[in-house]
């Protein structure tokens, strides 16, 4: 498949199911809400080493929220519900409760419940208050309040965790390292107006893709030798001689839609760059299908018809 | 639709229990059979059919909605134990409307006597008169009062409003007596006319809410004046009430936090701070 001279290879993506929370910042300003945010999402590349995948979604008005104050919203996807829980409360604990004019809110509903505030609440050493509060469709939800030096901490005690899919991936192949990061920026521009996604790694762009295995028995992951351009002449490679450079895009969404809507959206902003933008091709990672179970055919996401 | 009614038509001597006249009760009941339904009175007990002159469907849908006209605060025990559909009170109501409320909604046009939403475990309460004292407490022997739902009233109450209540939100619009909040475990109480001697007297948890501030005895601690964002939060979940408290918008309130006689962790909010 060709779009404006860059060319769609027949592959997929090969995704996995995980589990996803969304949570809530805000803060006095926008800048202290970021601060938290931030903080909260950072070391959460991959599951491979941080634990859990996270990223900030997007800004939320101060209408947006609950307590009427602007902020943003996170993603956070984990392999395991365990796992996602106790990565929510360490990283609530040292960067959200720390920062300073901040507050925690569930920003999705599921009967599945984590821990949000509900352990926090002990650094009020007693002092912690909660309070159970209706919303207007008269459903209660306990807030805890919890005692800091610069006022208090409000934290609602849950929030819903929901099946998710993480690794929905491209790759895009660029005749230079410039060209090709110029491209990766491009498309993260286009995806982060999708909801219900992120793309966990630095900018969301990642330039270490890994195969499964290594040589090293103690590496359960090693470089993507096949897609490395310095490796050209030397591994069973992927690259045409023209290709100098090569970006990966990884995206964790709540549902295979979202993650397909952002990979057509990310994917057609490249390709309006034309030929000149120095992009040759799109492809994808995968396993050879055996591993995830959710494939994302390029070329039905771009013909819009992912299913 | 023509809602269950029941017209008093004698005077009572003395405190008449309808508890048993809620709409989960008479469900599937026909006319006929609520008439012989027995009414405790005094040492003896009367059909209801010699107290009230009843009208209206009985079909399942009509009896959700049950009004009582032309009442008196002899009437005790209305909607007690009720755990769906709504009761419309045209008139005055006797000790105990609402007790052990479960869900559902009553709305009393008149005053009430003492222990209204007494041991309310949920729903809603409405009494646009006064009522009287113990709002929201605990029945004679139970160490917990009010353990959820809400209580609106237009007028003003008793003495120990929210006597060791759990949990719940009692708004009043008028004037509360003494010992408002006393022996709280838990729940809100918000209060916009004047307020008594000894709120949150031995107070555990809990918040009060006062548009003015009160005589406050020793062992209720100033905590200055802050600005709750929490506040916000429960302010916007008043808005789905009809009551002058769906108004609320400030954050800022002075902090009074006790009772320190029983170590207590409660919390007075006033919403003027003092200059």
């Amino acid at each position: 498949m060709l779009i404006n001279t860059i060319k769609i290879e027949d592959t997929f993506a090969e995704a996995f199911n995980m589990r996803g929370t969304r949570v809530i910042i805000t803060a006095q300003n926008l800048k202290w809400a970021y601060h938290a945010a931030n903080a909260m999402t950072g070391f959460a590349t991959s599951v491979i080493g941080c634990g859990v995948e996270a990223g900030i979604e997007r800004e939320l008005a101060a209408e947006e929220t609950p307590d009427g104050r602007p902020g943003v919203s996170i993603l956070m996807f984990a392999m395991g519900s365990k796992v996602l829980m106790q990565q929510l409360e360490s990283r609530m604990g040292q960067c959200v409760l720390t920062c300073p004019t901040a507050a925690a809110f569930a920003g999705i509903e599921s009967e599945d419940r984590i821990n949000l505030g509900k352990n926090l609440r002990f650094f009020g050493d007693g002092y912690q208050t909660s309070k159970l509060i209706a919303n207007n469709k008269g459903r209660s939800k306990r807030y805890w309040r919890i005692p800091v030096m610069d006022g208090e901490f409000l934290c609602e005690e849950t929030t819903g965790m929901v099946r998710a899919i993480g690794g929905g991936n491209f790759l895009i192949l660029a005749t230079s390292q410039p060209a090709a990061l110029a491209a990766a920026e491009v498309a993260i521009e286009a995806m982060k107006q999708v909801p219900n996604v992120i793309m966990p790694f630095p900018g969301g762009v990642v330039r270490s893709g890994s195969k499964v295995g290594s040589k090293y028995k103690t590496m359960f992951a090693s470089t993507n030798d096949a897609f490395c351009p310095t490796l050209k002449g030397a591994t069973n490679t992927e690259l045409s001689p023209e290709i100098e450079s090569v970006m990966e895009i990884v995206i964790d969404g709540l549902s295979f839609e979202d993650i397909a809507k952002s990979m057509r959206l990310g994917i057609q902003a490249i390709c309006n760059l034309g030929e000149k933008s120095g992009v040759k091709r799109i492809s994808a990672g995968n396993y050879g299908g055996k591993l995830g179970p959710h494939h994302f055919k390029l070329h039905d996401i771009m013909s819009e018809t992912a299913a | 639709m023509n809602a269950l009614t029941f017209t008093l038509k004698k005077t009572l001597q003395h405190s008449i229990n309808c508890a048993a006249l809620t709409p989960n009760n008479l469900a599937n009941k026909s006319i006929t059979e609520i008439a012989v339904i027995l009414l405790g009175y005094g040492k003896s007990q009367l059909r209801v059919d010699e107290v009230f002159e009843i009208t209206g469907e009985t079909s399942n849908a009509c009896a959700q909605n049950i009004c009582f006209k032309n009442t008196s605060n002899k009437l005790d025990y209305l909607g007690a134990h009720m755990t769906s559909g709504r009761i419309r009170i045209e008139g005055d109501a006797g000790a105990y409307l609402g007790y052990n409320l479960k869900q559902g909604e009553i709305h009393c046009q008149g005053s009430t006597q003492a222990f209204a939403a007494c041991n309310m475990a949920g729903g809603l309460l409405e009494i646009d008169g006064d009522t009287g004292e113990f709002l929201g407490g605990a029945s004679a022997g139970l160490r917990k009062g009010m353990r959820g739902g809400t209580v609106i009233v237009k007028g003003n109450a008793g003495d120990r409003v929210g006597d060791q209540m759990r949990r719940g939100l009692i708004l009043i619009e008028g004037n509360v007596g003494d010992y408002c909040g006393s022996r709280m475990i838990a729940g809100t109480i918000g209060v916009l006319g004047d307020v008594g001697e000894y709120a949150g007297f031995n107070m555990k948890h809990g918040t009060l809410i006062f548009s003015k501030i009160p005589k406050l005895h020793a062992t209720i601690q100033d905590c200055g004046t802050h600005t709750l964002p929490f506040l916000h939060l429960m302010f916007k979940s008043f808005a789905q009430f009809e009551t002058k408290f769906a108004n609320m918008q400030t954050q800022r309130v002075q902090r009074f936090v006790g009772d320190a006689a029983c170590n207590g962790n409660g919390e007075i909010l006033l919403l003027t701070p003092l200059q």
